[in-house]
Formats: structure tokens, sequence, C-alpha cells
């Protein structure tokens, strides 16, 4: 029968997000995958700017602050520095795929051995809601109050396609954390990231579709059914390059 | 068997929604923190599958499975 203890990678205290953020359970996940590989003293987490970066209050080992946007540039360095460590990013959306997206691309195209853990919930959450590159058509945000116009701000940015169709990245997958199936999936994604990188393979990408019920407005399991009808159609999940191919 | 630890959690009601066996249901009283925090209301119906689990943003429901 299955059990489930809390991972030893976060700290003893409740996380920095509100409730019902689904940051909250991708820093757990990313927690769980280093727990499973037994890499708790050998990890890097390198944090961004934006709500991404308040996992530092629940993670417990290494860690370093980027400036915006710029943690896949601190990430090669640490990485070449030192290639026997795991070294990993973890980003909002409207860090990597905003200011932070000539170095998300760059990286992604050195095809450097680090891997990103892109956590999507489009909107700018800590700064108070604005909208993001990835924000969807019609979404209403302080920035855009009659929803997302595409004639004037474009279409959301699919960060897995665009990286999916580099060379270099070995394995580029998304999934959606609001239902258990992608929770599951979502798991065994991070998990298998950290192997390749561990075996040297080069990048690895892992987005992560969350939510933002202070933001959005709703009620936290209000805002589960709104990424099912809208979030989900969009940014289908899945896995986009997996050069290795086996079993995830 | 589940173990909810209440200065965790914040109330979201995740774990309510996704229990297959709908046995969690939110309690009445408030943790130290202000939030409303989920009870387990039938024991003996829980099978540990810790979807609860697996759903908690704050990592707040451990579980232990049951013997036999």
């Amino acid at each position: 029968m299955p059990s489930y203890k809390r991972p030893g990678a976060l700290l003893p205290m409740s996380t920095g997000y509100c409730p019902g953020c689904l940051h909250g359970l991708a820093t757990r996940l990313v927690a769980d995958a280093i727990e499973e590989l037994n890499q708790q003293k050998n990890a890097i987490n390198v944090v961004s700017v934006g709500c991404s970066a308040l996992n530092l209050y629940s993670w417990c080992g290494d860690d370093i602050g980027a400036a915006h946007g710029r943690a896949p540039a601190v990430a090669t360095g640490i990485k070449r520095c030192l290639p026997d460590r795991l070294v990993f990013t973890y980003q909002g959306d409207g860090d990597l795929a905003a200011i932070g997206l000539a170095e998300i691309m760059s990286a992604a195209n050195r095809g450097e051995n680090f891997t990103v853990i892109f956590a999507n919930n489009q909107t700018y959450g800590m700064t108070g809601g604005q909208m993001a590159p990835t924000t969807l058509v019609g979404q209403k945000s302080t920035t855009t109050p009659y929803g997302r116009d595409p004639v004037t701000t474009g279409y959301p940015l699919k960060m897995c396609e665009l990286i999916s169709v580099l060379e270099a990245p070995v394995f580029v997958a998304r999934y959606a954390l609001n239902s258990p199936k992608g929770v599951m999936d979502a798991k065994k994604g991070i998990k298998k990231a950290f192997e390749l990188q561990l075996a040297g393979k080069g990048f690895t990408f892992v987005e992560l579709l969350t939510n933002c019920p202070t933001n959005w407005g709703m009620s936290p399991l209000a805002t589960l059914d709104y990424m099912n009808t809208n979030t989900v159609p969009y940014f289908v999940p899945g896995v986009y390059k997996d050069k290795e191919g086996g079993k995830q | 068997m589940i173990t909810i630890n209440e200065l965790y959690c914040k109330g979201c009601g995740y774990c309510i929604k996704f229990c297959p066996r709908h046995i969690l249901e939110m309690g009445k009283e408030r943790s130290q923190k202000g939030h409303f925090y989920p009870v387990n209301i039938n024991e003996e119906a829980c099978t540990s599958c810790a979807i609860c689990a697996l759903m908690c943003p704050e990592a707040a429901i451990e579980v232990t499975a049951k013997e036999g």
C-alpha cells in the first residue's frame, strides 16, 4: 500500500505561497524527486525573481538567487564549475518567458547540462496580476481588464513547443498540476529530467501548469476547473521531446 | 491512515475534492494561523491511497500504510 512522508528537502514550515497555490505543489514535487534520487546534499536550486523565489522559504539545501530572468545563465556557470552537482532552476512564466526569454533559449540551444523547472501560472503573481506572455487570450489581468486581446498584445507563448524545435535539448515536457494524474506524471517527468542530467545527457526542461487563485480572483477549487476548461486545451500537456526515449 | 498537520494546512480543500472515498471534510475549527483545516470523518474507510497527500500544495498530509 502506498504511504507518503514529507520530503526532507522541505523545511519544517508552511510555504510562502497563498492558499491553494500550485507553486507549493511544484516545489514539493521537486523535493520528492530529489529525495527519491538521494541528491539532497548534492542539489543546487537556482531561484529566479517572482513568486517562484518564494520556494526559498521551503527549500532545505543549497540555493542561489539569480537576477530577473538570468537563472539559466547562473545555472550554466555553476554547472560548468561543479559538473557533479545536480543543478536546476525554478522559474515562473514572467521570469522565464518575458525578461529571461533570451537566456533560456540560449542555454537550451547550447545544451547546457542542467534542468529547468518552469512553473507557468499565466500571470505576474508577485507584482499584482499583470499580463504575462503566457496569459490566455481573453483572460483578465490588471493590465488587460477586458481580457487579453491578441490584436494589441499577441498570443500566449508556448515555451515547450519553442524549445522542443531546438537541436540540443534532450527532454522537454509539460504537465498540468490540476489533477492527480497530472501530478503523478509530473513527478515522473521531473525525476526523469534529473536522472538525464545526472547521466550527463544535456538540457532538460519541465513545464508545470499552475494556478494563481489570488490574481485570477477565484477560489482555489474554481481555478482547477478553469485550468481544465481553458489552460489545458491551449497548453497541451505531454512530452514534446525525448531524445533518449524509454519509459517514463 | 492519514495525519494532517494543521500548522501547515491553508485550507485550500484539494484533499477533500480528490479523496476517492470522500472521507475528508472541512472542519469547523480554525488552526493557529486562522485557516479552517480538513478532518477525517471516516477513518475506517481510508485505503491509504495517498491521493490527498499527492495533491496537497503544503505537504501537510502524511500517509502511513494500513497493516495487513
